[in-house]
């Protein structure tokens, strides 16, 4: 007789003798773990929460001791003040926004684009020293920004790609690279080659078996890969600090730290500013979700 | 159609030795199978010469002409992967249709050259389907139709049927043979299963460990194996093998037994040997001239014959038999050989001494 996996569980003699206290039992371990979650919420969450206050609260109650939680006026001219200058024309702030849009999208753009064909070329062809190759790509990551950014300075300012924006896309792309060919090459190497083969016996060069059988099934690696880079060069700090200056030229982190510094510090701009600057890659990454979580777990679950 | 000539492919993997100066020559519009074990480099031998591969060594002709450098889009050959390698983002339709696409035939030429291909393996409900959705033997003639929907020189067929189940492998093995007749293509044909092999085959080249061990028809390479581990690749159950030496007219085994030594035999006196014997050409149920004698080692029953397996001092000879053989372990039993149809080997070499003049 055929029993289902439920009821070969749930019948039987084990039944009325509790499993062996592994883990804190039934619901006492639920309630222990909502409150260890909930602290950690809000441990985690508070400074977001802090910023979101100060955002939309009036300069006053932004000093005011205590704090208050509840019951302030509630104000949006911090979130004007992001966008428009003292002056009723565009602010530095929003400049520098747009700067990071087209900074972080470009340099995306470019180590995407040479990032997959790399990948696919390592992933399929029998490449001289292929695993030392690599590992020196990879390698380039071990160090922090912070490392090279004075030789690359004094490279920049003997090429004249000092403060500008070309500059900071290039330096982005060139150090999104090596993940994005890491990343890229276990997506392509999860893709069965024979799709390539076939597609040449078919009567495709190589390069057009890639582009019309493989690249679409590439597609969520990518889109994975691509969010990656991007945020990494939308948060980026410390190039954007060292080779940039001019207002039209800065990116959104170094101008936001740029607020900090005068005698006052106006915290409600700060604040709103940080609240716009977070928001882009919370949207986006909340968006295309599902294709981190498939670059997250990349190789564990079978396809 | 045409001819495919592959001489002397030499490719290695790393420190393994796959193809071992591989030489085979195809003619026009034979079936052509390429049996051996797995890792014997039948795969590796198919590649090279779609161009898949990478040769160290060797060259490869079509048609008379060197292609060994060529792309394989440039070669005019349509393969059957084993996995079959359908595009998973394409309906059938569009699988079918991709080696026209390919070349810019129109849509409406494609669309004929699909439906002519659809009815024949009948596919015809399946076009608008993904692989995905297809069961394995559904794939497996739709990677043939995406072959067949063109007319190249040659097919390369990797394995086509191993994926099926053994009903649909019978089934598909008789449609290819018709398929290949009605079309007089040459055919590249990769298998590891004997049967297959002896089956379709017009000419057999047995494979082990990236060299060539035989060409020859099914026949010659069943009837007269040119060495012992051809003898035991092929034929099921597998040729019992007996070590032995020659003593004047004489045959005398290492388990103690004579048998008259064969006329045909090129071989020396004082060598050691292995005497080949195939289960249906030895016999428990008749007596002969030549016989064996031991014990009954155990019975395993096939439904149209029952395989006997006889135990000659330490060694076991397999004995085809009826299947109403009856019998009990130990029982003493007579095994009648058939010498004429017998194969000597030498025991050092392997090379075959039965003589060509059998």
């Amino acid at each position: 007789m055929a029993v289902s996996v439920d009821e070969a569980v749930s019948t039987g003699p084990a039944r009325d003798h509790p499993p062996p206290a592994r883990r804190l039992g039934g619901r006492s371990r639920s309630v222990l773990e909502v409150a260890l979650l909930t602290v950690l919420a809000v441990v985690m969450l508070f400074p977001v929460l802090w910023m979101i206050e100060t955002s939309i609260k009036e300069n006053r109650d932004v000093y005011a001791v205590p704090a208050e939680f509840f019951g302030f006026t509630v104000t949006m001219d911090h979130f004007k003040d992001v966008f428009v200058g003292p002056d009723g024309g565009r602010s530095a702030l929003s400049v520098a926004f747009l700067n990071s849009i087209l900074v972080a999208g470009a340099s995306t753009v470019l180590a995407t684009v040479l990032g997959v064909p790399a990948a696919w070329a390592y992933s399929r062809f029998a490449v001289k020293a292929k695993k030392d190759q690599l590992f020196f790509i990879l390698s380039t990551r071990f160090m922090p920004p912070v490392v090279v950014v004075i030789p690359i300075f004094l490279m920049y300012r003997q090429v004249g790609l000092i403060d500008t924006k070309l500059g900071l896309i290039l330096i982005y792309a060139a150090y999104n690279l090596p993940f994005t060919i890491w990343m890229m090459k276990g997506f392509v190497d999860e893709v069965p080659a024979e799709y390539e083969d076939a597609a040449m016996l078919d009567g495709y060069t190589r390069l057009q078996a890639f582009r019309r059988f493989t690249l679409p099934l590439l597609v969520p690696g990518i889109a994975a890969t691509a969010v990656f880079a991007l945020i990494f060069s939308w948060n980026e700090f410390v190039f954007a600090i060292f080779l940039t200056s001019s207002d039209s030229v800065r990116t959104a982190p170094p101008a936001i730290a740029g607020l900090i510094g005068g005698t006052t510090v106006d915290w409600g701009l700060v604040a709103a500013a940080s609240v716009v600057f977070a928001l882009p890659v919370l949207v986006f990454a909340y968006l295309v979700r599902k294709h981190l979580i498939a670059g997250v777990t990349l190789g564990a679950v079978r396809r | 159609m045409g001819t495919v000539a592959a001489h002397g492919l030499c490719k290695s993997f790393g420190k393994v030795q796959a193809l071992d100066g591989v030489t085979l020559d195809v003619p026009d519009g034979s079936f052509f199978v390429v049996l051996g074990p797995s890792g014997a480099g039948k795969t590796t031998t198919l590649r090279a010469i779609a161009g898949l591969e990478k040769l160290d060594a060797g060259s490869v002709h079509l048609d008379g002409r060197d292609a060994t450098g060529d792309a394989p889009a440039t070669r005019d050959l349509a393969m059957v992967f084993q996995n079959y390698a359908l595009y998973p983002r394409h309906t059938v339709y569009e699988n079918i249709a991709s080696p026209l696409r390919a070349r810019r035939c129109s849509s409406r030429e494609i669309a004929a050259a699909v439906e002519r291909m659809s009815s024949l393996l009948h596919i015809e409900r399946l076009l608008q389907r993904r692989p995905a959705q297809l069961s394995g033997g559904e794939m497996q003639r739709v990677a043939l139709a995406r072959a067949l929907v063109r007319r190249p020189r040659a097919f390369l067929m990797d394995e086509p049927l191993t994926n099926l189940d053994l009903k649909l492998r019978v089934e598909m093995r008789t449609e290819l043979t018709r398929i290949h007749r009605s079309l007089g293509a040459t055919v590249v044909y990769v298998t590891n299963d004997q049967v297959e092999a002896l089956s379709m085959a017009d000419q057999v080249a047995v494979l082990k460990e990236g060299k060539v061990q035989q060409v020859g028809t099914p026949t010659e390479v069943y009837e007269r194996p040119a060495n012992r581990w051809v003898a035991g690749f092929v034929g099921s159950p597998p040729i019992s093998l007996l070590a032995c030496h020659a003593e004047g007219d004489r045959l005398v085994g290492a388990q103690g037994w004579t048998l008259p030594r064969p006329r045909w035999t090129t071989a020396q006196g004082g060598r050691a040997l292995l005497l080949g014997l195939r289960a249906e050409d030895l016999s428990v149920e008749q007596c002969g001239d030549a016989s064996l004698s031991g014990e009954l080692y155990g019975l395993e029953p096939l439904g149209d014959r029952t395989v006997v397996d006889v135990l000659v001092g330490t060694e076991i000879l397999k004995v085809k038999a009826r299947p109403t053989v009856t019998g009990r372990p130990g029982e003493r039993l007579s095994v009648a050989v058939d010498l004429d149809r017998a194969h000597l080997f030498d025991a050092d070499t392997g090379l075959s001494l039965s003589g060509a003049g059998r």
